[in-house]
């Protein structure tokens, strides 16, 4: 777990504070659209350190950290972790405590099903209901039930406050596993830590732009403007992805193959991104990622290239264009109501992209593709 | 212009990738611009003339990048699992060879598949460059590749991969060498990908702010055997676009193709493409808006390895755009 020259690196350190704080972060509801919860604890954690502080017209909070070195140019570089989380919206009130609803961004309808929840600001438990085994048939049972069919149940007489068009979440508490953290909104509230504490330890060479977006589960729409906003020299997302790292087994014989498709794998340090649909990652950042963690003995892995996007396709689009490139933790269960993640993995990504951040210059940009 | 053809195709260049094909492209126009230079995401950007009173701003978009495969996983015997960049067809992978930027050469093998009449997916895919075990793959994963296929003359038919968009680049490169005075300042954008959603267009456009924009780029032919439904065959001269599945055209900057063509005597299709897009939508979009056209080269195969253009109507689009740069225009 020890990078070998980790002595060397004078990178922040991920101890009991912060997994404290991503605890905090975690147990916040803040879906799209709804992210006051988390921008309130972000605030709180980000003012002391930020020589500007904002919060946008969508809710994003941007803050500027200049750089303290003197007689060189100094890179403005964006930093990004989005706010926002995956969720419900109530769509109809049917009468004693039940409620239809819709999803916010990507959610998979089986995934859904007797998932306990926290509807509205005041966090009201409530539970995704369905037809309990007892009165369903074997053909029912092979069938995944549809959205329309679900129903959000905060039971009769429950909180008279809670009223369509309020948010809910899963309703799963942030727990430590040895190595490992269970929670459900480890994407992006991760990259939210990482990004406080990249505040509070801020490279002294760059001057660091840090958004703390809003809807990016629903396309990427804070980062958007918080990029036209920032004009930035280079972006960097930090987002969490999913690993699928499980063993695999051939339909016909069952005999383990090779897994070639795991997206990432847990423990084998940050995922750099090189393609998604969203992004063709600018090469000289990813040179400049994988040299860094090749000198410093930090693990870290490509995500395999693919499908999927993070607030860096949205971000290279601004103005006259900005290289970016995302970063992200692997994690596993992502959008579901319990993802599972590594401490060492967390660590390891926020020493390689402080150790990336101190060694920035405007020579990267100088360099050939 | 065959040679130069020749030189645009045979270079690799798949979406973010395109450094190789940029050289090559500004050791062509660097000789006939006033400014070349390079922005943040690549684009390759020539300028020639100032502003003048009765010249416009007219950004020119023809882009360098090509469709192409990135590698995904490396497996223990050395087999190199892959996911595409921009349209590519599974069907057209099939026996094919990719060349990674590297120089690595592969061929495109799949697993097994017991239904015949069903086709393999880019996941039962491999691209097979010889090597026995993964230490010894000279293929990494995140390295890119385009498809590997010889440049073909077939009398005033070429053929190659990547005819999408390197046909445009040569229209604008020798647009730049013919084109003695123009009352425009006249940008020619070489812009970074296109196939993976107009991204360097995007970010060009709003850098140069031009008043009028005009994409080059192929666009599909209705002249084959049982072909899709469509106005527009090789040979016919350049297709001046009205509309495609991204954009409408400005109706006046079609008016205005549609009228030098006449005036110069040159043979013009008109163009409605039911599916794809081009950087002309891009462009179209930025800032407050740009009055946007796309002058298209027809060509068969496209997004295959071979697709295959007429060179006449690639040097009428030349004139074409000739007759439109060397007069003052007026929108209205």
């Amino acid at each position: 777990m020890t990078p070998k020259n980790e002595s060397k690196i004078t990178s922040p350190k991920i101890r009991a504070p912060q997994i404290k704080l991503l605890e905090q972060l975690c147990n916040a509801c803040a879906v799209s659209g709804d992210e006051g919860e988390v921008r309130a604890l972000v605030l709180e954690q980000v003012r002391p350190h930020a020589d500007e502080v904002k919060v946008d017209a969508l809710g994003n909070v941007l803050v500027t950290r200049k750089g303290t070195a003197r007689g060189r140019k100094r890179l403005r570089v964006l930093l990004d972790a989005h706010m926002d989380e995956v969720g419900f919206m109530l769509t109809h009130d049917e009468g004693k405590g039940i409620f239809r609803f819709d999803t916010v961004g990507g959610l998979d309808i089986r995934q859904l099903v007797g998932k306990p929840v926290w509807v509205g600001r005041d966090h009201v438990p409530g539970v995704i209901g369905a037809k309990p085994i007892h009165l369903t048939t074997a053909k029912e049972r092979e069938r995944s039930i549809p959205l329309d069919t679900l129903r959000i149940d905060i039971g009769p007489g429950g909180d008279p406050k809670i009223k369509v068009g309020d948010w809910a979440t899963f309703a799963t508490s942030f727990t430590r596993l040895g190595p490992s953290m269970r929670g459900k909104a480890l994407d992006d509230r991760l990259g939210v830590v990482l990004l406080i504490e990249l505040l509070k330890h801020a490279p002294p060479n760059i001057d660091l732009l840090a958004a703390f977006t809003v809807q990016e589960e629903v396309g990427l729409r804070g980062a958007r403007v918080a990029a036209y906003a920032f004009e930035p020299d280079i972006g960097i997302a930090l987002d969490c992805t999913p690993a699928l790292d499980l063993p695999i087994w051939e339909d016909d014989d069952h005999a383990p193959s090779e897994n070639t498709s795991y997206n990432t794998r847990l423990g084998a340090g940050p995922a750099i991104y090189t393609a998604d649909r969203a992004t063709m990652s600018d090469p000289r950042l990813i040179r400049h990622l994988v040299e860094t963690a090749e000198e410093l003995d930090i693990p870290y892995q490509f995500r395999q290239p693919g499908g999927g996007g993070t607030d860096a396709g949205a971000i290279q689009l601004a103005h006259t264009g900005v290289p970016s490139i995302s970063v992200s933790v692997p994690g596993r269960y992502l959008h579901t109501a319990a993802s599972i993640t590594r401490l060492s993995d967390w660590q390891h990504t926020i020493t390689l992209i402080y150790a990336a951040l101190s060694r920035m210059t405007p020579k990267i940009l100088a360099q050939d593709r | 212009m065959k040679s130069l053809i020749k030189k645009l195709v045979e270079s690799t260049g798949p979406s973010g990738y395109e450094t190789q094909v940029r050289d090559v492209i500004r050791a062509e126009v660097e000789p006939y611009a006033d400014e070349v230079r390079i922005d943040a995401l690549g684009n390759l950007i020539a300028i020639k003339g100032e502003p003048s009173e009765d010249g416009k701003k007219i950004l020119l978009a023809a882009h360098m990048d090509e469709i192409g495969i990135i590698a995904t996983h490396v497996d223990e015997h050395g087999f190199v699992r892959f996911t595409t960049i921009g349209g590519v067809n599974p069907r057209t992978c099939v026996g094919g060879r990719v060349r990674f930027l590297n120089g690595t050469i592969g061929v495109i093998g799949h697993e097994y598949i017991k239904d015949r009449s069903r086709l393999p997916t880019i996941e039962q895919m491999y691209i097979d460059v010889g090597a026995k075990n993964r230490a010894s793959c000279p293929v990494k994963v995140a390295d890119t590749a385009a498809f590997e296929r010889p440049y073909l003359e077939l009398g005033d038919r070429l053929v190659s991969k990547a005819m999408d968009d390197r046909i445009g680049a040569a229209i604008l490169i020798e647009t730049m060498r013919q084109l003695e005075n123009s009352p425009h300042q006249n940008f020619y954008v070489f812009s970074v990908q296109e196939e993976v959603g107009l991204r360097g267009a995007t970010t060009a456009a709003y850098g140069i702010d031009p008043d009028i924009g005009i994409a080059l780029d192929v666009t599909l032919s209705g002249d084959t055997p049982k072909s899709i439904k469509m106005e527009v065959s090789l040979g016919k001269g350049p297709a001046i676009k009205v509309r495609d599945s991204g954009m409408f055209s400005d109706p006046q900057v079609v008016d205005w193709m549609v009228k030098i063509a006449e005036q110069d005597k040159l043979p013009y299709q008109l163009e409605v493409l039911e599916g794809g897009t081009t950087d002309a939508r891009a462009i179209q979009l930025s800032r407050a808006g740009v009055p946007s056209g796309c002058i298209s080269i027809p060509c068969r195969y496209v997004h295959a390895p071979s697709e295959m253009v007429d060179l006449n109507d690639v040097q009428n689009a030349v004139k074409l755009l000739l007759g439109l740069l060397s007069r003052p225009v007026q929108l209205d």
